[in-house]
């Protein structure tokens, strides 16, 4: 007898008893939706990490001021209290880095700032236009400080959307006066919306100056925070954090086997370190989620044992008038097989949907990946079959007269 | 078809285990069937009838001897030419109907035409015509808890003839059935006789309804006592009633003892 004739008579037989081949689908629905929609939060995390990590700007190597493990004799300092790194070390790595292209200091502070009646605490960043270059961060509307703002120290601010949208809710920011600590700032630009990064900090919630300007009349300090450079490319940033190193090991002095007063970190590293770990949670949920999947298939297995039974005399009246024992062992099998399969679809419809609920619910795009439907497609043929297999065979081996028999 | 014998029994035995216990069902069983014969088996409960139907049908294998199926030895063949043989050249008619619960008249009489891997359009046409041959083209597409006790006998009855086999076996056709439905089926077996030289066996208790056989065979602890040829429905009735006093008498007899 050929499958065609097989798969008629399965699903004909599943068609009659709409409730059990419900409930015996339930199992790999739920099982094969949550291993959707888990991989697909998982892989929507990676990506989401890896579009925050092309969002610090492509090819950048990150000097921060202070040691890499913050610890100087006994004391620990934090980030950026080291007061070290200076403008002059960027100049030296400009000038003897030649993988490197640009670098833009920041000088952080923060402050009141206020408009009319508006005011806002926010925080503040002294800078070059460069910054923006090395961030991949483009203007909404006005212009950057060039370097003669820069060089005269001009009192000139390019605001974060958030600050403009709260200082000016019906106004065009351009142009007016802002007073940022009691000093009176013109507003040149106003950047494009950024976005929180992945820990929840409002990028846009600031307001950007020359750094001489920040230096000079915000916070009187004569350092920077860090550098952000960029590197000619990806692969050539690690280089480049070795000679950078080099440089400023020279420049402050410090002998072999001191810790340094700074430390250098690339993209790179950081991209992998967040890739792995969001790897691993993909892992993770994808692997308590097959679990699912397996009881699952443990439950088709029960309820088409259940349904041997139930259904001995069937298959008595099926032996009687002309089927063998391959013929009832196949149309057990692709019944399971029928069921795990239209399970594993419904799954991935379910799954592809709360896959959509979650994804509005967190706030990024979640990512159905073509292989956790493969996986998961196949994964359900073969529990049909496996767990198929054992009542499909006990079906077969039953005689016909005790079957006929059966009450 | 070849001459000769359609079936033939030589000093056939089944022996049941019930665990340890041995229940001899049939005890040397010899018989020879012609082409389109209607017989009748009666006997009390427990003598053997259904066993040997299930024999005939292939639906089991004897203990001993040995059973010869249009001259070929039905113990030589594998399980899958006797599902073969059942699917082509045996109808098989239960007591209880046994119809698929909750399919209709017509996909039930289908289904040994999904077994002989019959295109679509032919295991329709089939349907619909042995459907009409026991006039219940109407009913087609009605389940079975919508159909009376006859109907569904009569669907029963369309599903064990829809690929012509030459043998119509009926287990106590109309054990279940009244006597007015019992004789329309009857009527119906009798008719697929005559027309179609349909070879027909039944079991039955009943003197009227084992009457329509030609060829009444009466069985005893698993041995066929009797077995009177008849000519016709009144020569039938005569036998088993003749049948019927003699066992009265042994059975008074035994009970004398
Ligand atoms: N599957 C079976 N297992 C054990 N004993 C059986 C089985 N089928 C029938 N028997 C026994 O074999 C004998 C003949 O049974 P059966 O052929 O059904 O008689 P009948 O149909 O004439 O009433 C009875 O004693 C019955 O109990
Ligand atoms: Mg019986």
């Amino acid at each position: 007898m050929d499958l065609g004739m097989v798969i008629r008579i399965a699903l004909r037989a599943l068609a009659r008893n709409k409730m059990r081949s419900t409930l015996t689908m339930l199992g790999i629905v739920i099982g094969v939706s949550a291993v959707i929609a888990m991989v697909a939060v998982g892989q929507g995390a990676e990506n989401q990490v890896q579009e925050q990590i092309k969002s610090f700007g492509t090819n950048t190597v990150f000097v921060s001021s202070g040691s890499p493990s913050r610890r100087r004799g006994g004391v620990r300092h934090g980030f950026g209290s080291v007061k070290t790194l200076k403008i002059a070390d960027m100049e030296a790595i400009e000038r003897e880095v030649p993988l490197i292209t640009q670098c833009a200091p920041g000088a952080n502070s923060s402050g009141q700032v206020i408009f009319r009646n508006q005011n806002w605490f926010t925080r503040l960043m002294g800078t070059t236009e460069n910054y923006f270059i090395v961030r991949n961060w483009p203007l909404l509307a006005g212009s950057l400080f060039g370097d003669e703002a820069v060089r005269s120290a001009q009192n000139v601010a390019v605001l974060g959307t958030t600050v403009a949208d709260i200082l000016f809710p019906d106004e065009d920011p351009i142009g007016q006066t802002i007073r940022i600590k009691e000093q009176p700032f013109q507003v040149i630009g106003v950047l494009a919306p950024k976005g929180q990064t992945s820990w929840g900090n409002d990028q846009d919630d600031r307001i950007f100056m020359p750094y001489t300007t920040l230096q000079k009349k915000i916070s009187g300090q004569d350092w920077v925070n860090f550098l952000s450079c960029t590197a000619v490319s990806r692969e050539a940033s690690l280089a480049a954090q070795t000679q950078i190193e080099a440089v400023l090991r020279e420049r402050h002095r410090i002998g072999p086997g001191a810790e340094d007063d700074f430390q250098v970190r690339t993209q790179f590293e950081f991209a992998e370190l967040a890739e792995q770990t969001s790897q691993v949670m993909t892992m993770l949920l994808g692997s308590i989620a097959s679990i699912s999947l397996l009881v699952g298939g443990i439950g088709i297995m029960n309820i088409m044992l259940v349904s041997v039974t139930e259904r001995t005399r069937e298959i008595g009246v099926r032996m009687a008038v002309g089927a063998t024992e391959m013929d009832i062992r196949r149309q057990f099998l692709v019944e399971a097989v029928t069921l795990a399969l239209l399970g594993g679809t419904l799954g991935i419809m379910l799954g592809a949907g709360a896959s959509g609920l979650i994804s509005g619910f967190l706030g990024w795009p979640v990512l159905i990946s073509t292989r956790a439907v493969v996986v998961a497609v196949l994964f359900s043929a073969t529990i049909g079959i496996f767990f198929g297999y054992y009542p499909a065979h006990k079906a077969a081996r039953l005689d016909p007269i005790e079957a006929l028999r059966y009450e | 078809m070849q001459n000769g014998p359609v079936i033939q029994l030589e000093e056939v035995h089944k022996v049941y285990h019930m665990g340890e216990v041995e229940i001899p069902a049939l005890q040397g069983v010899s018989l020879s069937v012609q082409p389109g014969e209607m017989i009748a088996i009666m006997g009390a409960s427990g003598s053997g009838k259904s066993t040997l139907m299930n024999l005939l049908g292939c639906l089991d294998h004897p203990t001993a001897g040995r059973y010869l199926l249009e001259g070929r030895d039905v113990a030589s063949l594998s399980s899958v030419e006797r599902a073969h043989i059942r699917n082509r050249k045996i109808g098989f008619v239960f007591q209880q109907f046994n119809l698929l619960a909750r399919t209709s008249a017509l996909e039930n009489v289908e289904l040994p035409t999904l077994y002989a891997a019959l295109p679509a359009e032919e295991r329709h046409q089939r349907a619909q015509a042995v459907l009409r041959l026991v006039g219940l083209e109407e009913r087609a597409h009605h389940q079975p808890s919508q159909l009376s006790g006859g109907q569904q006998q009569r669907v029963a009855i369309a599903r064990a003839l829809i690929n012509n086999p030459s043998i119509l076996l009926a287990d106590e056709p109309t054990g279940n059935l009244d006597s007015r439905t019992s004789v329309e089926i009857m009527n119906l077996l009798e008719r697929l006789n005559h027309e179609r030289k349909l070879l027909v066996v039944l079991v039955t208790h009943e003197p009227n309804i084992a009457a329509y056989a030609r060829r009444i065979l009466f069985m005893r602890d698993g041995l066929i006592l009797h077995d009177y040829p008849v000519r016709d429905r009144h020569q039938a009735l005569e036998a088993v009633h003749q049948i019927m006093t003699e066992a009265a008498e042994v059975e008074v007899a035994e009970a004398r003892e």
